[in-house]
């Protein structure tokens, strides 16, 4: 058994198996499995259009999957409605960052605040949590979310992914189209949740920062998962990430 | 300079100010039955065709409390009370099931809905109409006219709902959800929002907004079972000159269309004045088809 393995096999925060997912006629998923340890940063790695971006969608229940298992917490929460996934502990980073434009940098929040049973202490909480994170999105509280540069909004869907008080947060390219400034401070903050406890799935096309921020890295090409190891065994001039990455 | 003169004075300043006055009033109705239409459009991109039958049957259960209790207020609560209930219960029923779907259905479901309503309310309360006397009899000199201020109160009413309304979309728990479902659906389930839940309660409060108009203007027009279908007519006017699913668009349209009508009104008879509302739809759709009162998309 290899290290990866060894790891895999270890308690799972989320247990995926052999998910189906198709959009349309076109088949996307094809019997992705994978797994994340509690509060672990795993890598999902491949060229485009391979379907990581569509795993995510898939455990998060925004697109339907037709076959396989979505385990949270020893939960099964295969095709749940999304809402009912979020306030389970799983929160969403999508690729377009998905800001609510209109809504301001605090009602954005707050989509994720004003669930049941929290407190207004826990909120207030929450939130001072967030704006330490992120002072800049203190100074911006009051601004609609679509002013927002992209660094900034990338942060707000951060924080507001934070909100929800996740067990693991869904990343999906952060560091898409932002400075490199902003890209070291991605980086960071995934330490900051990975210090937290919090789990992140991380779908990147940064490799130095993929290798960097997580411990475990999934190969997929095809709609399924190819390969499998630690990120430790792995370099930017591994023969892996040419071959599945073709960099 | 004479004939300067005798053109200021052969303008009737009384009369325009009462056509304003009328507009105004008249205008505050529409918004308050198009705010509706425009919300649940805005939030669930369905066309409510059967929000007319809702107006109309607002205004019956109005009649039935108050003929049992004699109460006018209390028949403005109760309707609009019992129509959400029934809103919610037809969304849930007929609208639910049909998320995800071609919208032409959710078009099809509500216009059955709007024939289905019409024939019962017909088969129940029968082809006459039924009067509601106003709740205030008072009335004021307005120039040469007996204006009365019960007018005026549908207008100031009108205004309380819809600015109580934004208010509570502005600053409420359950506003946040509604602006934030009505921009990014999906995105809003992700953050743990009840999206269905959201659906079922915008349509019972657009719904109770139609059954609130239709009882504060039964006592203007009486109430039958067809009196939605000329609200619900101008109401979409309303609603795709305003920019679909733009509540304040919505009221600044249907002020705007109101005033125009009752202006024409001077000139030409009602009916014709009509004209004005479907010029202004087709130069809407012609010049700025996402509506009159949006910013420029950018």
């Amino acid at each position: 058994m290899s290290a990866a393995e060894q790891v895999a096999a270890a308690e799972h925060l989320v247990a995926v198996e052999g998910l189906h997912t198709y959009y349309g006629k076109s088949h996307i998923l094809d019997g992705v499995s994978l797994n994340v340890g509690r509060g672990e940063v795993v890598a999902l790695i491949g060229r485009n259009g391979v379907g990581k971006s569509t795993t995510l969608k898939s455990i998060m229940g925004l697109v339907p999957a037709t076959a396989g298992t979505v385990v949270l917490d020893g939960t099964p929460i295969t095709n749940l409605p999304p809402h009912k996934i979020a306030r389970l502990g799983i929160g969403y980073v999508p690729e377009d960052r998905r800001i609510f434009r209109a809504l301001t940098v605090m009602e954005n929040l707050r989509t994720g605040l004003d669930r049941h049973g929290v407190t207004d202490e826990r909120k207030r909480a929450l939130l001072d949590k967030g704006f330490t994170f992120f002072p800049r999105l203190a100074e911006r509280r009051s601004q609609a979310g679509g002013t927002l540069s992209g660094g900034e909004q990338q942060m707000l869907a951060i924080a507001r992914a934070m909100m929800l008080e996740p067990k693991i947060i869904l990343l999906d390219e952060p560091t898409e189209g932002l400075m490199p400034r902003m890209v070291s401070q991605i980086s960071q903050i995934i330490e900051v949740l990975h210090k937290e406890g919090v789990a992140i799935l991380l779908v990147e096309q940064n490799v130095p920062l993929t290798l960097a921020s997580s411990q475990r890295v999934y190969f997929m090409e095809k709609g399924a998962i190819r390969h499998h190891c630690m990120a430790s065994d792995l370099d930017v001039h591994h023969p892996l990430i040419k071959q599945y990455l073709g960099v | 300079m004479h004939t300067l003169a005798a053109f200021f004075a052969s303008i009737p300043f009384d009369q325009i100010l009462i056509q304003t006055v009328n507009g105004i009033v008249t205008g505050m109705i529409l918004a308050l039955v198009a705010s509706g239409l425009t919300l649940i459009f805005g939030i669930m991109d369905v066309v409510n065709f059967a929000h007319g039958e809702l107006f109309m049957l607002g205004a019956y259960i109005g009649v039935i409390v108050i003929a049992a209790t004699g109460s006018f207020w209390l028949a403005l609560v109760v309707s609009s009370l019992t129509i959400a209930i029934l809103g919610a219960a037809l969304q849930i029923v007929a609208l639910r099931p049909l998320i995800g779907r071609d919208p032409l259905t959710t078009i099809l479901a509500t216009f059955g809905m709007s024939l289905v309503l019409q024939n019962f309310a017909l088969w129940q309360f029968g082809p006459t109409a039924r009067r509601i006397g106003e709740p205030i009899t008072a009335n004021f000199q307005l120039f040469y006219l007996t204006y009365p201020w019960y007018r005026l109160l549908i207008a100031v009413l009108s205004a309380a709902i819809i600015g109580g309304f934004w208010l509570f979309l502005k600053y409420g728990k359950y506003g946040v959800w509604i602006r934030a479902t009505t921009q990014d659906r999906v995105m809003a389930q992700a953050m743990g929002i009840p999206v269905p839940l959201v659906y079922t309660g915008v349509f019972a409060i657009g719904a109770a907004m139609a059954a609130a108009s239709g009882v504060l203007f039964a006592p203007l027009s009486g109430v039958y079972h067809t009196m939605g279908l000329d609200w619900v007519l101008r109401a979409f006017i309303v609603v795709v000159v305003g920019g679909m699913g733009n509540l304040l668009g919505s009221v600044a349209a249907a002020i705007f269309i109101s005033l125009l009508e009752a202006y024409a009104s001077l000139w030409v008879s009602p009916a014709q004045a009509v004209i004005v509302s479907f010029v202004v739809l087709i130069v809407t759709l012609l010049v700025r088809p996402t509506g009159l009162f949006v910013p420029t998309p950018k």
